[in-house]
């Protein structure tokens, strides 16, 4: 903005009209103070969470990730059933809403008329709107129960010999959990590949469909691979996201931290450890390692969403110099 | 021949294929991507219709003036959650508001690009941060050296999770200000510091109240960073350093009950909320449309 001859002007102009001349470096560093403070709390939450569960790091160190007893009675803490029931949730979320939420971007950014485009679009960004918690109160009362008689009898009868897919199905399980980070997950994973694929250039289009391609033949051949690497970032932004969700996972995953391969089964991630037992943690050693959990969780979720970030924004300039 | 240059796409050499069969398997892919689309607006539907047709009946008057009270008693609402929402609200604006519209003018006006691109990137993490983690963050730091859960906890925290919206808001609505309105102002003399405040930022306005207003939204639908802050109880808060509840701490307590009026109380929770951020997410839209039709 050309900040620098504004500076030498107003220096040479002392008596000024518009008042007190002192104002530039004062108000430039009291801006850069408040931006800089973005980065001091994100740097204070690692450092303070690293030091507050000094007490489990010292105890357990490495074997902390993979020890599977999480016992506070017996005072033994291992944080895998967490990181697993996180994981395998996350993962079949994402499975399941990046088929549907790609399938939907593709539609919004190449199929769709105009006036179908923007109120869709808003529809779907609804969706991220609502809060977690009303998303867990609807689990309980709805999609739960809708599983069970819609669902899961299915699911037993065609998958039913697998281990994934055997036990009883009781309403909160890692399967509804995964369910509704689906739904939470979707407006996200839908949004920005979008946006990536409105990027692709005409070019691309206009290029297959002049070799005779087909409608999908220009999709799968032309415009998928230019906006390859911008979904797999929606896809991990999304991922992101899912990790970290805490309301609607705690109130549906049945709160029980064990490793079953079954889905229908009982399990616990490390968001929803966190909001069942953080205020029940009585000992330097329980808290210490909940909140060694939480550092897990935010180590984790920094990592997914910097990868996500490079990627959109890599995807972005790509798109941005082809256009020229 | 020049057509031998031409990177054939891998579908299109595998074997010999007649046009027909292309064709049959474009359709059968364009109508997967328009199942796609129609799965992907049923969730929503789902869970309005459920919101509405479950919550609605359950909303009354007593929900909005009660005390929360024990489960036989049939006049209870949740009046201290709506007003403790309400206190933690306005005490999260009021620190995240000046720290985000100052940290995006830093960053759409000042600043090299290199510092730029790591607050942009610590703004981009911050918002990632689960919310869970925001509220132990804020447990550590501020309820467990003043040794109470407080309505000053409970509003730092919503304010971690307000501020990264605020500073994109504030920068890309910098950003869309013309430079003609500055340059205007600069040349008549008027120092940057003034020219910011006086007339970028008032041109930028807009823009950035809807913005905050999408921020307090999202806000007001937490739970995770309320948990462990501002806990929640069942009386009026009092003062800043005390216990205050919120409705959606209110939400999450009820939903888990077996009680009957409790769960109630649940529905009608969520339909406010759902309402509430409903509304605020559309009127955003609106304005932003208005806006750009200009």
């Amino acid at each position: 903005m050309g900040t620098t001859n504004i500076t030498q002007n107003s220096k040479f102009k002392t008596q000024n009209s518009f008042g007190w001349e002192g104002g530039d470096p004062f108000f430039r560093r009291l801006a850069l103070s408040l931006a800089t403070s973005v980065i001091v709390v994100v740097l204070a939450m690692l450092v303070n969470m690293g030091w507050e569960s000094r007490a489990s790091l010292a105890r357990f160190g490495l074997g902390f990730l993979t020890g599977q007893v999480w016992d506070p009675v017996h005072v033994i803490f291992g944080a895998l059933p967490f990181i697993y029931g996180t994981l395998v949730t996350s993962l079949i979320a994402l499975l399941l809403a990046g088929f549907v939420g790609v399938g939907a971007a593709i539609f919004l950014a190449e199929l769709a008329p105009g006036w179908v485009r923007t109120p869709l679009s808003f529809l779907i960004e609804l969706l991220a709107a609502i809060p977690s918690v009303v998303y867990g109160v609807w689990g309980i009362f709805v999609l739960g129960p809708f599983l069970k008689v819609a669902v899961v009898p299915g699911l037993k009868a065609t998958l039913g010999w697998t281990p994934f897919f055997s036990g009883v199905f009781y309403g909160p399980s890692l399967f509804t959990a995964s369910v509704v980070l689906a739904v939470m997950v979707l407006p996200i994973v839908t949004a920005v590949s979008r946006d990536v694929l409105l990027a692709v250039p005409e070019s691309q289009r206009e290029a297959m469909i002049g070799i005779g391609g087909t409608r999908w033949e220009v999709i799968r051949g032309a415009v998928l691979p230019y906006a390859r690497g911008g979904i797999l970032g929606a896809l991990i932004l999304g991922l992101g996201r899912a990790l970290g969700e805490t309301m609607a996972v705690t109130m549906l995953i049945g709160n029980r931290g064990q490793i079953k391969p079954s889905l229908f089964a009982f399990g616990d991630t490390l968001s929803s450890v966190l909001a069942n037992q953080f205020a029940e943690a009585d000992t330097p050693i329980y808290k210490g390692s909940l909140i060694e959990l939480a550092l897990i969780l935010l180590v984790i979720s920094l990592v997914v969403n910097a990868i996500a970030r490079l990627l959109v924004w890599r995807a972005g300039r790509m798109q941005g110099a082809g256009r020229i | 021949m020049a057509t031998t240059t031409v990177p054939v796409p891998r579908n299109l050499t595998r074997g010999p294929q007649t046009f027909q069969v292309r064709r049959v398997r474009s359709a059968i892919m364009i109508g997967l991507i328009w199942l796609a689309a129609l799965v992907s607006v049923i969730p929503l539907l789902a869970v309005l219709g459920w919101v509405f047709f479950q919550g609605l009946p359950a909303l009354n008057v007593d929900f909005f003036t009660q005390l929360p009270g024990p489960p036989d008693d049939p006049h209870q609402g949740v009046a201290n959650g709506i007003v403790g929402t309400v206190e933690l609200l306005a005490l999260a604006s009021l620190i995240s508001v000046p720290i985000g519209v100052g940290a995006g003018i830093y960053i759409a006006e000042f600043g090299g690009s290199r510092y730029n691109t790591l607050l942009r990137f610590a703004t981009d993490v911050l918002s990632g941060v689960p919310s869970i983690t925001i509220g132990i963050f804020v447990y550590a730091v501020v309820v467990l050296p003043t040794s109470r859960f407080s309505l000053l906890a409970g509003g730092i925290a919503l304010a971690l999770v307000m501020l990264p919206i605020l500073i994109r808001t504030t920068e890309e609505m910098l950003r869309l200000v013309p430079s003609a309105i500055r340059e205007a102002a600069l040349a008549l003399g008027a120092p940057t510091w003034k020219t910011i405040l006086r007339y970028a930022l008032p041109a930028a306005l807009p823009g950035i109240v809807t913005g905050a207003l999408l921020a307090m939204a999202r806000a007001a639908g937490e739970t995770a960073p309320l948990l462990f802050t501002a806990l929640g109880n069942n009386q009026w808060n009092t003062g800043l350093d005390q216990p205050v509840d919120a409705l959606t701490l209110k939400v999450y307590f009820y939903a888990g009950q077996a009680y009957d009026v409790w769960r109630r109380e649940a529905w009608a929770g969520a339909v406010v909320l759902t309402l509430m951020i409903l509304i605020t997410s559309i009127l955003a839209r609106v304005a932003t449309r208005r806006r750009h039709g200009r």
